[in-house]
C-alpha cells in the first residue's frame, strides 16, 4: 500500500544518480535502424519493442518501467513553471549577499503572521540590512526573462544569486527542503523511452512521440551551442543559441505559454508536451488517474420485462458465457466444478483455470477432460455467469448513487439486458434505445458488499428526499386506478386468475364475487392502516372524507382498502404514500415483494381488460366549444381595452415600472385569469375516457395538456414574456408595426386538435425551440456544478465519533445534518413522535 | 449499540421537545413518558447515520441530480412589484460561487410597529432611496466658450435648494461655483478641454444628494399584516441604522453584506435560506441536511468560501486531489516547492493509485494478528 507521496524538486545530484545514460547524440537510429547509444532512444533507457530485453535491468516490455537518462546543458536555463517564483525570490533577497532583506525584528514578526510573497514584498527594505548593498528594481518579463534595473539577468547569473541564499532564509521564501538554484536547469533529466514510445507504421517507418521530437530539438541546439562556444563564436550568436535552448526547454515543459509561439510538428500540428499531458479533461489526471477502465463488464441495449423481479437483471446468454466469476476450488465444490468443466461448451461452464502459481489456462474442447482431472484444491476457476450471481447494473449519466445498483443475474435468450420497470426512474432509463452497463465483481468481498449494501431493495428510499425512488410509474398507475376506482365487480374465476398470476401462495377468501378494492387488499399486510387523499382528489372546500363522490379519500384499515382509489399518491415513485409507509414498517425486502406483486396485478388488469386512447378522447361538446370561444373573445376584448387605456395614458402604473411594462403585467394577469377560467370550463366537460383517466390518476399527462389539445393553447412565451422578436417592431410582416394586441404577440387561440394557423404554428415552434436551447445549455452548467460540488465535498465522511470531518480531520459538523438522522432511512419529516406514542 | 448507549448521548433538542409536548397533550405518566423516550431513542439509533458514510458525496449528488431539472429561465418579478430576482440554476450557481456582488440584490425591510402604516412606510421608502443631483435637475447646459456648466434645478423648497448647493460646493471645492436662486454654475479653468467639461458634467449628475448610496427600486408592499419595503442596493449596514426599521426581521440576499454586518452565522443562515428558496421555487425536493452541509463547508472557516477552485475545492489537503480537480500544473509546482506530502487520506488520491478509499467499508483496517500457517 502506498502510504504517502512526497513532492519535491529534482536536484542535479539526484538526476545524475538516477541517470543510466548520458545523452550526447542528436540522431536516434543508425543506418540499420537500431537505436544509437547516447541518442535519445538509447537502449539503456528501457524497452518498447516486444521481444527485446532492457539493457539496464534485463526486463521485457511490461516488466521494465524504463530508466532516466540525462543531458548536460551547455548553459543553464530557467524552468518556465518556476520563473515567476524565481523573480519573487530575487526581489526579496540581497543582490550581493543573498540574504532576505529583512532585519531580525521584522523577520520574527513575519514568521508569526501569514506568509506570502505579497506581504514579504511590502516589508522588504531597499538597502540590505546585513551588507548594506543598495538594491535595484527587478522586473519580470513573461515567460522567463528577469531584468534588474535595465540589464537582463542571464540564467547563469540568476543561478549564482540563488546559490548565495543561505539555507536559514529559505523559510521566509516559503521553500522547504528545496534549494532555489534547482529552479534553474543545468542537468535535464531525459525521460525513459517507455514514457514516449515510438510507433512503427505499416510502411515500416518509425513515428516518434511529441516528447522525443522536442528533446531532439533541445539536444541539437544544446550541441550547437557547445560547438559555437568552443569555436569562440561572437557573443551575439551564443546569446541567440542560448535563448533558443531556453525556448526549447520551456516549450518542452509547457507548449501553451502565453506570448510564446507554440512548438509545432513538421505537419504544423502543435506538439503535446509535458504540461499538456497532465492538464485538462483529456490529461493524465482526469482521464487516466481519476477515470479508470475495467474488465469483466458488458454493455448492451435494455428492454423491459415486467415478469422479472425488481432486483433481477436479464442477461443475454452470449454475455453470460463471456463474463466470469472467479471461484476458489475447495473440498465442497471440486466435484461440481469438475462436472462444469467436463460439460464444456454447454453453459454454464468454466472458461479459464488458474493454477496456484498464477498460470492461466483456457478450457477448450480438446483439453477439457485433462483440465478437469488436473483440477485440485487451491486452484481458481473462472465460472460463467449463472442465475443468482450478483452484478452491478449501471446507466450513465450516473448522477446519484441509485445509478449503480446490485441486481441478481437471470440468464435469458436474445441480446438485450432485461429489467423490471420499477427501477427505471432510479436509473432514469427508458427503452428508446438506451444502453446500460453490467459489472461483475471479482472478489468475495465485493460480491458480499453488493448483496448487503447495494442491492435494489436497499435503494428504494432515496437519500435525496427520503421518499421512494423505486415504485409504480405510468401504466402501473393506470392499472391500479382501473382496479380500485369505485366498486368494480370481478367474478371468482376472474379474481382468482388475476391473483394467482401475481402470487401463487397467497390465501384467497372464500367469496363468490370480489371488488377491485378487495383484490388489492389481499396483497396488503394484515395489520396495515393508512389514510390520505388520492391524486384524483378535486380539492373540495369541505372534504367529505369516506363519502367522497370522486372516491378520492383512501382509507386502509387492518390491511383492507375500505374507500378511495389507489393512484399516483398511493403507489407511484416519488409520491407513493402506501409504498413509503410499507417500506418504513415492514422493511425493504418485504416492500420489494409487495411492489413486485402489485405491478404484476396492475399489468394483469391492463392486459385483461385493455386500455387504449383515441384522438376522439379530447372531443368536446359544441356547447362547450362555443363557450370557450366566448371566453377567448372576452379576453381579447379585455386586453384591447387595456391597450386602449394605455394609449390614452390611463394605464394604472405599478411602482418601479414604466407604463408599458405595467401594461404587460396587466395583460399577463388578464390572460392568466381567463385561461384558468377556460381550463376549468374544459376540465368540467371533458368526457370520462382513457385519456382522462391517465391525467386524473397521475399516470401520464396533465389536465393542462388535455386543455391544450381540446380547446386552446394560450399564450406562447419567450423568456417569460410575450413574443416580441422578429421584424422591426412586429413579429410578422402582416401585422402593423407597434401592434401589441394578442394575436400579434404570440397568443394561440386554437387547440392542437383543431390545428394551428401558420402564424400560431410558428409561435409554438419558437416556444419549443427555446425549450430545446434551454435544455442543452442547462446540462453543461449543471454538469460543471456537480463536478465542483463533488470536488468540494468529496472527502467529507462521518467518523466513528459521529462528527462530519474532511480528510484533514477538520470538523465540519458536530452532528451530521444537525439531528444525526439519515435521510435514506427516515420518512419525510424525521421521526414521528406522535405516531410512536399512539402505538404504545 | 451498547457502546453508543454508554456514551449516553442526548436526543436532538427538537425531538426531545416534541416528546415533552406529546407527553403533555396526551397526559402521559412519568413511566409512560420514559417508555416513549426509550422507544424514540431506539428508533433514533436505528435511523442515525452510520460511521463511514460518505456524506459529502451523497450531499453533492443530491443537490446536483435535481439541478439538471432546473430551468435556465433567469428572471422573475417579485409579486407584481418591480424588482427582478435571479432564479433557477443561474441563481444556484451564483450562491455556490459566493459572488461578492450577486446580480440582483434585494433587501426586504420590515418596519417597527410605529411605522407600520402605508403612509409612514412610504415616507421611509422615500428617505432611503438614493437621490443624485440628476434627480433634482430641470435642465443642464454646457457653455463651451466660457467652459461653464449651468444646472437649473427643479422647483423645490428653498431649504432643499440650499442643501443641494451646500453639497455641491463641498464636493467641488476646487471649482468656481456660483449660484443664483435655483441655478448653479460650475466653471472650469479657461485652458481645459471640452472633454474635461463632459467629464465634469457626468460627475455633477452623479453627485449624491440624499438617501443611501446604491439603494434603488424602492417599493412598498403589504404582506400579511406588515408593510414592507423591498429595495435593491448594497448598503444594509447604513439602512439598519434607521430607527424606523425592524432590525430583527430585515433581510438582504447579499451574503457578504450579511456576514459583514451580522456575522458568519447569520451569513450561513442566509445561504441556507437562499438555496432553499431557489429550490422550492423550482419545485425540487432536497433534504435540508445536505443544504446545511454544503453551507457549513462554505462557512466553517469563519469566512465565506465559494465552492470551486478558488474556494473549498482549492483548499483540500491532498495535492493529488487538487491537481485532479482543476489547475493541475499550478498545484503540482506549488507542492514541489513547499515539499508537500500527500498522505492518501482522501478519496480521489486513493482512486488514482488503485487503493481502497478510506470511506464506508474501506474506512477501517483489520488489526487482528493471525498466525500464518
Amino acid at each position: 500500500m502506498i502510504d504517502k507521496l512526497v513532492f519535491t524538486v529534482l536536484n542535479p545530484e539526484t538526476i545524475r544518480k538516477m541517470s543510466v545514460a548520458k545523452i550526447t547524440k542528436t540522431d536516434l537510429y543508425d543506418q540499420e535502424g537500431y537505436p544509437i547509444e547516447g541518442g535519445l532512444m538509447d537502449p539503456r533507457l528501457g524497452v518498447i519493442d516486444p521481444g527485446l530485453r532492457c539493457r539496464t535491468c534485463g526486463g521485457t516490455v511490461g516488466e521494465c518501467e524504463g530508466h532516466f537518462g540525462h543531458l548536460e546543458l551547455t548553459r543553464p536555463v530557467i524552468h518556465v513553471h518556476y520563473a515567476k517564483l524565481i523573480h519573487n525570490i530575487l526581489k526579496v533577497t540581497c543582490r550581493k549577499c543573498g540574504k532576505v532583506l529583512l532585519d531580525e525584528k521584522t523577520k520574527e514578526k513575519f514568521l508569526k503572521g501569514k506568509k506570502s510573497f505579497k506581504k514579504l514584498k511590502s516589508l522588504v527594505k531597499t538597502k540590505c540590512p546585513y551588507c548594506g548593498e543598495e538594491q535595484n528594481k527587478m522586473k519580470f518579463i513573461k515567460p522567463t526573462t528577469i531584468v534588474e534595473g535595465s540589464t537582463i539577468l542571464s540564467a547563469l547569473e540568476v543561478r549564482e544569486r540563488l546559490e548565495r541564499i543561505p539555507n536559514e532564509d529559505l523559510i521566509y521564501l516559503g521553500l522547504k527542503n528545496v534549494r532555489p538554484e534547482w529552479f534553474v536547469i543545468t542537468l535535464l533529466p531525459i525521460p525513459p523511452v517507455t514514457v514516449r514510445p515510438s510507433i512503427t507504421l505499416e510502411t515500416g517507418e518509425r513515428s516518434e512521440d511529441d516528447l522525443t521530437h522536442k528533446l531532439v530539438d533541445i539536444v541539437r541546439i544544446n550541441k550547437r551551442l557547445r560547438e559555437n562556444i568552443d569555436l569562440g563564436a561572437p557573443d551575439f550568436i551564443i546569446e541567440d543559441l542560448w535563448e533558443l535552448v531556453q525556448y526549447h526547454v520551456a516549450t518542452y515543459m509547457n507548449n501553451e505559454i502565453t506570448g510564446v509561439p507554440p512548438a509545432r510538428h513538421r505537419s504544423g500540428r502543435i506538439l503535446k508536451t509535458l504540461t499538456q499531458r497532465l492538464k485538462t479533461k483529456e490529461g493524465r489526471f482526469r482521464h487516466n488517474l481519476i477515470g479508470k477502465r475495467v474488465n469483466y463488464s458488458a454493455r448492451t441495449v435494455i428492454s423491459p420485462d415486467p415478469m422479472l423481479d425488481i432486483d433481477e437483471v436479464g442477461v443475454p446468454l452470449v454475455i453470460a458465457k463471456e463474463l466470469t466469476l472467479p471461484i476458489v476450488v475447495n473440498e465442497k465444490n471440486i466435484k461440481h466444478l469438475k462436472d462444469l468443466i467436463r460439460q464444456y461448451p454447454e453453459w454454464p461452464t468454466i472458461n479459464y483455470v488458474i493454477k496456484p502459481d498464477g498460470r492461466k489456462k483456457k478450457v477448450i474442447e480438446l483439453n477439457k477432460n485433462e483440465i478437469a482431472d488436473e483440477l485440485d484444491i487451491g486452484y481458481t476457476v473462472e465460472k460463467q455467469l449463472e442465475d443468482g450471481d450478483w452484478a452491478l447494473f449501471n446507466r450513465q449519466p450516473s448522477l446519484h448513487r441509485m445509478s449503480i445498483m446490485g441486481h441478481r443475474i437471470k440468464v435469458m435468450p436474445y441480446k438485450t439486458f432485461r429489467m423490471n420497470l420499477t427501477t427505471c426512474p432510479a436509473y432514469n432509463a427508458d427503452f428508446d434505445g438506451d444502453e446500460m452497463n453490467l459489472h461483475i465483481p471479482q472478489t468475495q468481498e465485493a460480491q458480499t458488499e453488493i448483496k448487503l449494501l447495494m442491492r435494489v431493495p436497499l435503494n428504494i428510499r432515496s437519500p435525496r428526499f427520503s421518499g421512494p425512488i423505486i415504485g409504480c410509474d405510468k401504466d402501473h398507475i393506470t392499472g391500479l386506478y382501473l382496479l380500485t376506482h369505485e366498486n368494480k365487480e370481478f367474478s371468482r374465476k376472474d379474481a382468482v386468475n388475476i391473483i394467482r398470476n401475481c402470487d401463487d401462495k397467497i390465501e384467497i377468501p372464500d367469496k363468490k364475487t370480489f371488488t377491485g378494492k378487495e383484490i388489492f387488499s389481499i396483497f396488503l399486510p394484515k395489520d396495515f392502516s393508512i389514510e390520505y387523499k388520492a391524486k384524483c382528489c378535486k380539492g373540495c372546500k369541505k372534504c367529505l372524507k369516506e363519502k367522497c363522490p370522486y372516491d378520492a379519500y383512501v382509507k386502509i384499515k387492518n390491511g383492507k382498502l375500505l374507500t378511495g382509489t389507489i393512484d399516483k399518491n398511493g403507489m407511484a415513485v416519488f409520491s407513493g404514500k402506501i409504498l413509503d409507509e410499507i417500506d418504513k414498517q415492514y422493511g425493504h425486502d418485504f416492500t420489494k415483494e409487495f411492489l413486485f406483486k402489485i405491478t404484476k396485478l396492475s399489468f394483469n388488469i391492463l392486459t385483461r381488460y385493455g386500455f387504449s386512447v383515441a384522438i376522439s378522447d379530447t372531443d368536446l361538446d359544441q356547447k362547450v366549444i362555443d363557450k370557450t370561444h366566448k371566453i377567448i373573445d372576452e379576453t381579447k376584448q379585455n386586453v384591447n381595452n387595456l391597450i386602449k387605456d394605455y394609449k390614452k395614458g390611463k394605464v394604472q402604473t405599478l411602482v418601479g415600472r414604466t407604463p408599458r411594462q405595467s401594461l404587460e403585467v396587466h395583460i399577463r394577469k388578464e390572460l392568466a385569469d381567463s385561461l384558468n377560467k377556460l381550463a376549468e370550463e374544459v376540465e368540467r366537460n371533458l368526457p370520462y375516457n382513457s385519456t382522462y383517466i391517465m391525467a386524473t390518476s397521475g399516470a401520464r399527462g396533465s389536465l393542462v395538456n388535455l386543455v391544450q389539445c381540446a380547446a386552446c393553447i394560450g399564450q406562447e412565451t419567450i423568456k417569460g414574456q410575450r413574443i416580441k422578436i422578429g421584424y422591426y417592431k412586429r413579429t410578422f410582416p402582416h401585422f402593423k408595426q407597434g401592434d401589441i394586441n394578442l394575436e400579434s404577440k404570440g397568443f394561440v387561440k386554437n387547440g392542437y386538435k383543431q390545428g394551428l394557423n401558420p402564424f400560431e404554428f410558428f409561435f409554438d415552434a419558437m416556444n419549443s425551440r427555446e425549450g430545446l436551447m434551454d435544455k442543452s445549455l442547462k446540462t453543461r452548467h449543471s454538469g460543471y456544478l456537480e463536478r465542483r460540488l463533488i470536488g468540494a465535498l468529496q472527502d467529507l465522511k462521518i467518523e466513528y465519533d459521529g462528527t462530519v470531518r474532511d480528510s484533514a480531520k477538520k470538523i465540519i459538523q458536530f452532528v451530521p445534518g444537525e439531528d444525526g438522522l439519515d435521510p435514506s432511512k427516515i420518512q419525510k419529516g424525521g421521526i414521528d413522535v406522535g405516531k410512536i406514542a399512539d402505538r404504545l | 449499540m451498547s457502546e453508543k448507549s454508554q456514551i449516553d448521548y442526548e436526543l436532538p433538542k427538537k425531538i426531545l421537545e416534541e416528546i415533552n409536548n406529546i407527553a403533555k397533550t396526551k397526559k402521559l405518566s412519568a413511566t409512560q413518558k420514559n417508555k416513549l423516550k426509550e422507544r424514540i431513542i431506539k428508533e433514533y439509533e436505528k435511523n442515525s447515520f452510520e460511521p463511514g458514510e460518505a456524506l459529502g458525496i451523497i450531499a453533492a449528488q443530491s443537490i446536483s441530480e435535481p439541478a439538471t431539472q432546473m430551468t435556465m429561465r433567469t428572471y422573475h418579478f417579485v409579486g407584481t412589484a418591480g424588482i427582478q430576482v435571479t432564479l433557477g440554476l443561474p441563481r444556484l450557481i451564483e450562491i455556490f460561487d459566493a459572488k461578492k456582488e450577486p446580480s440582483r440584490v434585494v433587501m426586504t425591510l420590515y418596519l417597527n410597529k410605529k411605522f407600520n402604516t402605508k403612509e409612514k412606510s412610504e415616507k421611509v421608502a422615500q428617505k432611503i432611496t438614493e437621490k443624485k443631483l440628476r434627480n433634482y435637475i430641470e435642465t443642464i447646459s454646457l457653455d463651451l466658450t466660457a467652459k461653464k456648466i449651468k444646472v437649473k434645478l427643479k422647483k423645490l423648497k428653498k431649504s432643499e435648494i440650499k442643501d443641494i448647493i451646500e453639497i455641491v460646493k463641498k464636493k467641488f471645492k476646487n471649482y468656481k461655483i456660483k449660484y443664483l436662486k435655483d441655478t448653479i454654475s460650475v466653471s472650469l479653468k479657461k485652458d481645459s478641454s471640452i472633454k474635461d467639461l463632459q467629464k465634469l458634467k457626468k460627475k455633477l449628475l452623479e453627485v449624491h444628494i440624499a438617501g443611501i448610496p446604491t439603494v434603488k427600486n424602492v417599493i412598498v408592499i403589504k404582506q400579511n399584516n406588515d408593510w414592507l419595503i423591498k429595495a435593491s442596493g448594497f448598503n444594509f449596514k447604513e439602512i439598519l441604522k434607521f430607527d424606523e426599521i425592524d432590525k430583527t426581521r430585515s433581510y438582504t440576499n447579499n451574503i457578504y453584506e450579511v456576514m459583514g454586518v451580522l456575522g458568519i452565522e447569520a451569513a450561513r443562515n442566509v445561504i441556507i435560506k437562499e438555496i432553499k428558496d431557489t429550490l422550492e421555487q423550482q419545485g425540487l425536493d432536497i433534504d435540508d441536511r445536505y443544504i446545511k452541509l454544503v453551507t457549513d463547508m462554505m462557512t466553517f472557516t469563519g469566512e465565506i468560501k465559494p465552492i470551486g477552485r478558488y474556494g473549498v475545492a482549492g483548499m483540500k489537503s491532498s495535492v493529488l486531489v487538487r491537481a485532479g480537480f482543476e489547475e493541475t500544473v499550478k498545484h503540482l509546482v506549488k507542492a514541489s516547492v513547499t515539499n508537500e506530502v500527500d498522505d492518501f487520506s482522501s478519496l480521489f488520491d486513493n482512486v488514482m493509485v488503485n487503493q481502497q478509499i478510506p470511506a464506508g467499508t474501506g474506512m477501517f483496517e483489520l488489526i487482528a494478528k493471525m498466525n500464518e500457517k
